[in-house]
């Protein structure tokens, strides 16, 4: 009985790795060819350790492309994604506030709102925002792919309202007794018991901001202005043979803050995503 | 009435600025603000546009009626564009809920291994919606990639995946349902709150694996399913980095997922009007199936008040 036991036990457990490598296996099959020569990563081999390791593609990658390096691209990227994640959540947070804790006029209409934008197609508001920026002149620029992050996204407000109703009222009643007005109460009481909230919203903001295609592909025109993700790109489409290795060194690189972001705060991430839900 | 509110009250005569009304204005502004400048003001000119004949650099959109709408009825890839779209969202999104609710079925066991299994079964999700990914699996799917080696390595015979029109859509669904470690994470949230005693009941009046899967888990988790149902269909219908990198669309249109369709329209050929009448056919179609969710969910969603 005891042995039929650990056997079914580790069959579980040998099954549920198994399984585990047969899903990261394309993740490590990049970095492996990274380390590749292109010869060797188009011969569609399954193993994942190159004959002969070598870092040169991480050389050739990183001189980008026309002039204009990697470090420009990466750091493109980290300025865009850290801006409209600090964006995102304070503003998030706002209306997160107001929403879940203040009886206003219209509390209910806005908050249908709000609903009703995370189930909108981007399709349908992309084009006419783009004009929109397009006749302010923002065309092209960071602004668009910056400023929607200003006004709050539902779906982190939703996040932070499900967590601010586990927060008890009694504090923000105790706290308006001792004469304390709401403005502070949103930022000494709520703010800072907001916090595993917050935390969840800024990786998980950032990362979709990092890996985001669609915007700087719309907004960005010059290279030099270029994000990583469209940076990573300009290796399929030019117009001699893809220098795959370099490509994969490339992305190796543009996954690095994601996965360290993912490997710092995984608790944080995994409760989160638990507690509100998440697309993606 | 508490003393509090009574303070709130009394306060909100004394101080414009601390009334209710302010207070949640002030707060609220940037969704307000930015609900009307980008999504209510877009959505009205996007209704206006589909009935002009706008393009980029056109002086003055004409008033065309009804007729990008029944040329969209005749246009053969707008056609193709909706079945494909339609066949990957049908596909992918129920095998996606699927084996998030499996995987999480399975990690339930308490181990201390569990973690590490639910972050190794995560990563595709963090990973997959970038270009770099995107590009692998282009790689993988490739004549002399990864999948055609496995096959022939068991003996079948390769296939030019990206060449065959009808087969051309899996690589991207498979890619949709690897990434189901999200739906799996809010799964396994709501295994946990299952109270154990129902299954100790279950198993004293002599239920089995399966019985106790299908008449306590499923239920009890419905209302999430309704929740993962819903939003991993919307994002489905939304999907444009896998399809814009992996295929272009191709091979003649048979990967023409609908956002990639709408997004050519308007900034590769400057058919702008056009495309907002697309966008418009693709917010009905997904309001239609959403509702159509919601309607039937009254028959499978299990809620609390009704257990009793």
């Amino acid at each position: 009985m005891r042995e039929k036991k650990l056997i079914r036990k580790i069959v579980y457990h040998v099954l549920v790795i198994l399984f585990g490598i047969a899903m990261v296996y394309p993740v490590m099959w990049m970095i492996s060819g990274s380390f590749k020569d292109n010869a060797e990563i188009l011969r569609g081999t399954l193993a994942l350790i190159p004959r002969e390791p070598k870092m040169t593609n991480y050389a050739t990658g990183w001189k980008g492309f026309g002039g204009t390096t990697f470090a420009t691209f990466f750091k493109n990227s980290f300025i865009v994604s850290s801006i409209a994640t600090f964006g995102c959540v304070l503003s998030s947070s706002l209306v997160a506030y107001a929403l879940s804790r203040i009886r206003f006029r219209g509390r209910g209409f806005w908050f249908t709102c709000m609903l009703a934008t995370m189930m909108l197609p981007t399709q349908v508001i992309m084009i006419p925002q783009y004009l929109i920026y397009y006749r302010l002149g923002m065309v092209p620029g960071y602004v668009p792919l910056i400023l929607p992050y200003f006004c709050g996204q539902a779906f982190f407000i939703y996040q932070m309202m499900q967590f601010m109703q586990g927060i008890p009222r009694e504090l923000d009643e105790a706290a308006e007794i001792d004469g304390c007005s709401k403005y502070r109460i949103y930022s000494q009481i709520i703010l800072p018991l907001l916090k595993p909230s917050i935390v969840t919203t800024i990786i998980i903001q950032f990362y979709w901001k990092w890996d985001d295609y669609m915007g700087p592909l719309l907004y960005l025109s010059r290279p030099q202005s270029y994000t990583a993700s469209i940076a990573i790109k300009l290796f399929a489409d030019s117009a001699s043979v893809t220098d795959y290795g370099a490509m994969f060194a490339m992305s190796t690189l543009s996954l690095i803050p994601v996965f360290l972001i993912f490997l710092v705060f995984n608790r944080y991430l995994v409760q989160g995503i638990g507690t509100s839900g998440l697309k993606g | 009435m508490s003393t509090a509110a009574v303070a709130v009250k009394k306060n909100s005569f004394r101080k414009f600025m601390n009334s209710n009304n302010t207070v949640g204005h002030v707060f609220a502004f940037p969704f307000i603000f930015g609900f009307i400048c980008f999504s209510l003001i877009p959505i009205i000119m996007s209704l206006y546009y589909s009935f002009t004949d706008f393009s980029l650099g056109s002086k003055q959109a004409e008033f065309i009626g009804f007729a990008n709408f029944i040329k969209l009825f005749q246009d053969e890839v707008f056609g193709k564009s909706i079945l494909k779209t339609l066949q990957y969202v049908a596909i992918s999104v129920p095998l996606k809920l699927a084996f998030a609710l499996l995987v999480a079925f399975v990690l339930t066991r308490p181990t201390r291994m569990v973690t590490l299994y639910r972050s190794l079964y995560y990563v595709p999700s963090l990973v997959g919606g970038s270009v770099a990914v995107a590009l692998v699996w282009k790689q993988l799917f490739a004549r002399r990639g990864l999948f055609n080696s496995l096959l022939t390595g068991v003996g079948l015979q390769k296939i030019n995946w990206f060449g065959n029109e009808s087969l051309a859509i899996y690589p991207l669904i498979l890619m949709a349902v690897w990434q189901f470690g999200s739906s799996m994470i809010i799964f396994a949230a709501g295994l946990k709150e299952i109270p154990p005693e129902y299954y100790e009941a279950a198993e004293i009046d002599g239920a089995n694996g399966p019985a106790k899967f299908f008449r306590i888990t499923l239920p009890c988790l419905s209302p999430i399913i309704l929740y993962n149902l819903i939003m991993q269909t919307i994002s489905a219908f939304m999907t444009f980095t896998q399809a814009f990198i992996i295929t272009a669309g191709g091979p003649n249109n048979a990967t023409m997922l609908y956002a990639l369709e709408v997004y050519n329209q308007a900034f590769k050929y400057n058919k702008m009007g056009y495309a907002c009448a697309m966008s418009w056919i693709m917010l009905i179609v997904m309001s239609i199936i959403t509702l159509a969710i919601f309607k039937t969910s009254r028959l499978w969603v299990f809620s609390e008040s009704d257990e009793g």
